[in-house]
């Protein structure tokens, strides 16, 4: 069993502690630690984007980084995205467009594509499935998903 | 084993220190060390070194002529860098083909080197584009530095010519010739999240249907990147022709060592080199 470190961060705007296993998942840390169960754990390798979050102002798969290295660093989770325009813009679109089927892969989508948009503010559609190309939908809902994040970037607000 | 320790030094001279003592896993972006070591393919060290904080190994800045890139730097950052795009396009073109975007936002130019994968997507742009590895080390107290070429750097599929008690601090590119173009190829399924079949990246001066300068090096076709020089050799001089570039190819399908594996065979590996090698050389020395 690895030794614990207790370690401080901002988690969807607040300051937070949080005693964390120094081999585990940042992603483990949310869902098992902190109990913010919308970031969702599917391949482990980085493969699948279903545990997208954006850290620092750019998106990653938590189950890639460590725990430990959230120290003194600034985290935004699917729970936090809707505080912010562009994140209400987009789970709103979601909803507008139909754009989830059993809904596994949305979190990890709605971070990906907040962290695309504030990169690319009028993407093409080309533009959009290429910031989304490490998130795999297994319903294969693409389209709608295309079509929604189109939607939230068009939006007003 | 269990990870005991965790430290996050602020100075470089601090982080060599823990070097120095042994027994400790680096950690940079973690894209590889955590799915590796969940795997029980790497096992994870007494102690974990965060080397996140140290300042000398962050930045991209003009250097002796050339670029001296913080190992740190992530893909994303490379590849929106103005020096990078303007000098040194074919890095930021490997870039733009590596896994995700997730990824590259997290993945770190020293860790794609130190981890040495055959198949790593930089490799094969800096090793056409001359890159030296800068390695710090305190043997005795005092910081130290020394330059490695990295063609002279890997030694075999994870395995590099770095100390133990030594820190990858920049990889160092020396300013390409004037009129150079580089080219990189990287065949795999899909176009994200591949890990490459293999990859080829060509570099020179072209003029007069000829490709001065040749440098060619390819990846995922032999135990390391590899840089092929019975290749380039070949280029030197040579007007390109149809019957040339075709002879070219095939000296490059003899000179690359490939493996079959689950990506491709062996002999896919090679007539894959041979076509992509013709086609790049027609591109590259019209360029």
């Amino acid at each position: 069993m690895s030794h614990m470190r207790e370690i401080e961060f901002e988690l969807n705007g607040v300051r937070t502690r949080a005693t964390v296993r120094l081999d585990m998942s940042a992603l483990a840390m949310l869902r098992d630690v902190m109990g913010l169960t919308g970031t969702k754990y599917a391949c482990g390798e980085g493969e699948c984007g279903a545990c997208t979050i954006i850290v620092d102002g750019v998106s990653v798969c938590s189950c890639l980084m460590f725990a430990v290295d959230c120290e003194d660093r600034t985290l935004t989770t699917i729970e936090g995205v809707g505080r912010e325009p562009l994140g209400a813009r987009l789970e709103r679109a979601f909803v507008d467009c139909g754009a989830v089927q059993c809904g596994f892969c949305t979190p990890g989508v709605v971070m990906q594509a907040k962290h695309w948009l504030e990169a690319h503010p009028n993407p093409t559609r080309d533009e959009i499935k290429r910031g989304i190309e490490g998130n795999l939908c297994r319903c294969t809902g693409y389209v709608k998903i295309v079509d929604a994040i189109e939607a939230a970037s068009r939006a007003e607000g | 084993m269990a990870v005991e320790e965790y430290w996050a030094p602020a100075t470089l001279s601090d982080a060599l220190e823990r070097l120095r003592g042994g027994d400790v896993t680096i950690l940079a972006g973690g894209t590889d060390l955590m799915p590796q070591s969940h795997a029980g393919r790497v096992t994870l060290a007494r102690g974990l070194l965060n080397v996140r904080r140290v300042p000398e190994l962050r930045g991209i800045e003009a250097a002796d002529g050339g670029v001296r890139i913080g190992a740190l730097c992530t893909m994303s950052e490379l590849m929106r860098d103005p020096l990078v795009r303007e000098h040194f396009g074919i890095l930021a073109e490997a870039c733009d083909h590596f896994a995700s975007d997730q990824l590259r936002n997290a993945a770190t130019l020293g860790g794609n080197v130190c981890n040495a994968s055959p198949a790593g997507d930089t490799l094969v742009p800096l090793l056409v584009l001359d890159a030296e590895a800068e390695l710090a080390s305190k043997p005795d107290g005092r910081v130290q530095f020394r330059r490695v070429p990295l063609s002279a750097f890997f030694s075999g599929p994870g395995r590099t010519a770095r100390a133990p008690d030594e820190l990858l601090c920049a990889i160092r590119l020396p300013r390409p010739p004037a009129g150079f173009v580089g080219r990189f190829y990287k065949a795999g399924l899909r176009p994200a999240l591949d890990i490459s079949a293999i990859s080829i990246g060509i570099g020179g001066v072209p003029g007069g249907r000829a490709l001065g300068q040749a440098r060619v090096a390819y990846g995922a076709v032999a135990p390391v990147p590899m840089r092929a020089r019975r290749t380039e050799q070949a280029l030197e001089g040579a007007v390109l022709d149809a019957a040339t570039v075709e002879r070219v190819a095939a000296i490059a399908r003899d000179e690359v060592r490939p493996i079959d594996d689950v990506r491709a065979s062996a002999w896919y590996r090679r007539e894959l080199v041979f076509n992509m090698t013709r086609r790049m050389l027609g591109d590259v020395a019209h360029a």
